[in-house]
């Protein structure tokens, strides 16, 4: 399965930054002693560790116990993770024992299959929690009633629901991502004088203008290692919900309608406008075959040179920015909603990682509690000083938001007319949405019709799903 | 990917060498040896100006992809992203290639853990690692070669047959005996497990070194009155240091290169320095350019033990070819 793309909301920080986060940790951690027990609830803005113990009382005396936490999420942004666990081992006396792994998604399965699984696994995609309730269903156990309580309080039904498998509540959902972002330079469109587009025709004409001005407006690439083509998906993904709507989405990755339906083929042509327009692409990179082979880290690095206007990308890829880079309203790259010509919705692609217990000794399920609170979710942003994390949590304070970028993330999670709807790919069965998906955008990409492109997919799909 | 290939003019023309050297009586005019003038005779066609020139280009060609990890490592993050590493010699003449240590500095200091930490543990994991399999396969080799019992040659193919088993269909149930036995995340399961995949072609290389000892040399040593004990100490050992060190080599490398079984067996505190590299990139990636650095760092140890056991490894090679 597929490694890079379906990692959280948390995004990378800088490299130098660990010093900086280890004392802020420990000074947030000297306060501590004096008012424990005393903070008030997720709306508190002051220091990480004044969250309130008493939910975790009812778990009895949990001192001296540890919790084994195995992820996809490693260094730099291990680091925020762990330090947002501080007020909770505080509280407790419980000591989480956090081990990150590139290699997450194999492994997982090893362990399960060994009787070696850790006590809470954080997993990237809804699809990874389903073959492990199917597979492994005496391993994994349900989310204790705390949590469910939390996930009711906290979390919009449709993300309680892909933490749910056959009617049972496994993982509450931890952090989130956005991807429905165009990346773009504030300065660049200031001096040429263009506006951020408000909706999909705008972003069309916005387009056509930059080409009569004798520019390329849109730079893309997808390559990914063994997951090339997973952002090509998105982008297909994205459009699907803006042309089709978030029902059609819906049969569509659920597969009552064929996955090439007139409509998917429709939405599919409405990418290829930009993506496969030898005017529009590909700026400061090549030709349209050259999506195919720019590592998606870097595709949107001619912005910075001037040679190229629009790059769409999730959330996350703030932080592949080359260091030094200012992310900001009036910094060197932004990023814009992907507008719609939808009037009643905002459609969302969405992202995120769930915890999995495979454990239901107290301690284990008092820590479930903790990161499905709005506590954890407001101690994370304060421990993530250099941003890149949102949550969909609705207890989030945004103004805990280390970013303005992050605060836009959150205030389009929280906006009432977002229909977040989660990365398709991420929910087909795995041998469409991490197999045969990508090789289509490659194979489209690089001269495959839509039509044929999209039987292929359908074609594979497994039969009886 | 750590060794580095010379030349085969210089160390084999060296090794035949020695063993004429070893093989001559000094001080008397003699007739050369049947293997004395295979090795004049190698040794002439080996250097050969074409021979060389040959070897000199393989040699090159081989190096062209550590040159190019090398030159990557130092070059800035956007260069290294922008532009392949080869342009830096354009840059040279004009002045516009630049050069930083900053990916070894990020590699070593960046991340929350300290490389330093990883060194030793696959300081840790590797000295038990060679040890282990080396220990036990001369004694099983003994056995195999020198002591005569019922089924000794069915065990022997059984044992070399191991050898075709890959490992990644063990993985699984070894890590389930070891989570039975309460062992897993410890040392010991890594340990366990380089000797157990070491362990057949260990065995199979020692036994057909033991084997080529001329068996009369054992034989006297009996007639004398000497045990398995003392042949194995007194007789067999001072003879097998060269294919000792030869597979003691293999292993190490094999060992300290080894990614799979350090990230199925390993715990985090006890990672070694590949897994620990492998993480490098960060969580979706983004930080590939460091892994040039990273893999020069984990790079040195091997390439050290290599270089400075060279000559046994050679010697060892040819210590079962040219006995006979």
């Amino acid at each position: 399965m597929m490694r890079i793309r379906r990692r959280g909301a948390s995004a990378a920080v800088a490299g130098g930054l660990g010093l900086a986060l280890v004392l802020t940790a420990c000074s947030g951690g000297g306060d501590d002693s004096g008012d424990e027990g005393t903070g008030g609830g997720g709306g508190d803005t002051g220091a990480a560790s004044e969250i309130d113990c008493a939910p975790y009382e009812e778990f009895g005396d949990l001192e001296g116990t540890s919790v084994s936490v195995y992820t996809s999420i490693v260094e730099p942004e291990q680091q925020t993770q762990e330090d947002s666990y501080d007020p909770f081992e505080e509280c407790t006396g419980v000591t989480v024992e956090y081990e990150g792994s590139r290699e997450f998604e194999a492994q997982l399965l090893v362990r399960i299959q060994a009787g070696n699984a850790p006590d809470i696994a954080y997993l990237p995609q809804p699809g990874l929690l389903n073959t492990i309730v199917t597979d492994f269903p005496d391993a994994i156990v349900p989310a204790p009633d705390a949590t469910v309580a939390n996930v009711d309080e906290f979390f919009s039904e449709s993300w309680k629901e892909y933490g749910t498998v056959d009617g049972t509540f496994y993982a509450a959902p931890l952090g989130s991502n956005v991807k429905s972002y165009v990346w773009y330079s504030p300065s660049m469109f200031e001096d040429a004088g263009y506006e951020v587009p408000e909706t999909w025709d705008d972003l069309i004409a916005l387009s056509d203008q930059i080409v009569e001005d004798g520019a390329m407006p849109w730079c893309a690439g997808v390559e990914s290692g063994d997951a090339t083509g997973w952002p090509g998906t998105d982008f297909i993904e994205d459009i699907v919900l803006r042309t089709a709507g978030p029902e059609v989405y819906d049969q569509w990755y659920t597969h009552e309608i064929p996955f090439n339906d007139p409509q998917i083929i429709e939405a599919w042509d409405t990418a290829g406008e930009i993506l496969k327009n030898d005017e529009y692409v590909n700026a400061g990179l090549g030709g349209v075959d050259s999506i195919a082979t720019t590592p998606w880290t870097d595709a949107g690095f001619p912005i910075l040179d001037g040679t190229c206007w629009l790059h769409r990308a999730a959330n996350f890829y703030q932080t592949q920015w080359p260091e030094g880079t200012e992310v900001a309203p009036d910094g060197d790259v932004y990023a814009f909603y992907l507008p719609t010509n939808q009037t009643d919705i905002k459609p969302v692609l969405g992202g995120g990682e769930f915890v999995a217990a495979f454990d239901d000794r107290p301690e284990v399920q008092a820590f479930q509690t903790y990161l499905s609170s709005a506590d954890w979710a407001n101690t994370k942003a304060t421990t993530t000083p250099m941003g890149g994390w949102v949550s969909a949590n609705n207890g989030l304070d945004p103004e805990n938001l280390a970013t303005e970028f992050d605060q836009l993330s959150a205030e389009i999670l929280a906006d009432p007319n977002s229909v977040i709807r989660f990365d398709a790919s991420d929910l087909m069965p795995g041998e469409v949405g991490a197999g045969t998906f990508w090789t289509a955008i490659v194979n489209w990409l690089t001269g495959t019709s839509t039509e044929e492109a999209a039987k292929s997919v359908e074609d594979s799909w497994p039969a009886g799903s | 990917m750590t060794t580095t290939p010379l030349p085969p003019t210089g160390p084999f023309a060296e090794a035949f060498e020695e063993t004429a050297d070893a093989g001559g009586e000094p001080g008397r005019q003699r007739r050369l040896s049947r293997l004395e003038r295979r090795a004049i005779a190698t040794k002439g066609r080996l250097s050969s100006p074409w021979a060389s020139f040959i070897a000199i280009l393989i040699a090159i060609l081989w190096t062209i992809p550590s040159i190019g990890l090398l030159v990557t490592s130092f070059r800035p993050e956007l260069d290294i992203r922008r532009s392949g590493w080869w342009t830096v010699f354009g840059g040279l003449f004009n002045g516009e290639a630049e050069f930083t240590l900053d990916n070894y500095d990020q590699a070593l200091f960046g991340s929350g853990a300290n490389l330093a930490t990883y060194f030793v543990n696959s300081f840790v994991i590797t000295i038990p690692a060679v040890v282990i399999p080396i220990t036990i396969a001369l004694l099983a080799a003994y056995a195999f070669a020198w002591i005569d019992f019922k089924g000794r040659n069915i065990l022997f193919v059984a044992v070399f047959a191991l050898q075709i088993v890959p490992l990644q269909v063990a993985l699984v149930p070894l890590l389930r005996d070891y989570v039975s036995a309460g062992v897993a995340g410890s040392f010991w399961t890594v340990w366990l497990s380089h000797s157990i995949f070491g362990l057949p072609l260990a065995i199979f290389l020692l036994h057909n070194f033991m084997k080529d000892i001329p068996s009369s040399l054992v034989e006297a040593a009996r007639v004398d009155g000497a045990g398995h004990v003392k042949i194995f100490f007194r007789v067999l050992l001072p003879l097998l240091v060269p294919a000792i060190a030869a597979f003691g080599i293999f292993q190490f490398l094999w060992v300290w290169n080894d990614l799979l079984v350090g990230l199925t067996f390993a715990s985090p505190n006890s990672r070694p320095l590949t897994v620990a590299v492998a993480e490098m990139a960060g969580s979706r990636g983004g930080d590939w350019h460091v892994l040039t650095a990273g893999a020069f760092i984990s790079m040195v140890v091997p390439l050290i033990v290599f270089i400075s056991l060279q000559r046994y490894f050679v010697r060892g090679l040819l210590a079962g070819s040219v006995k006979g």
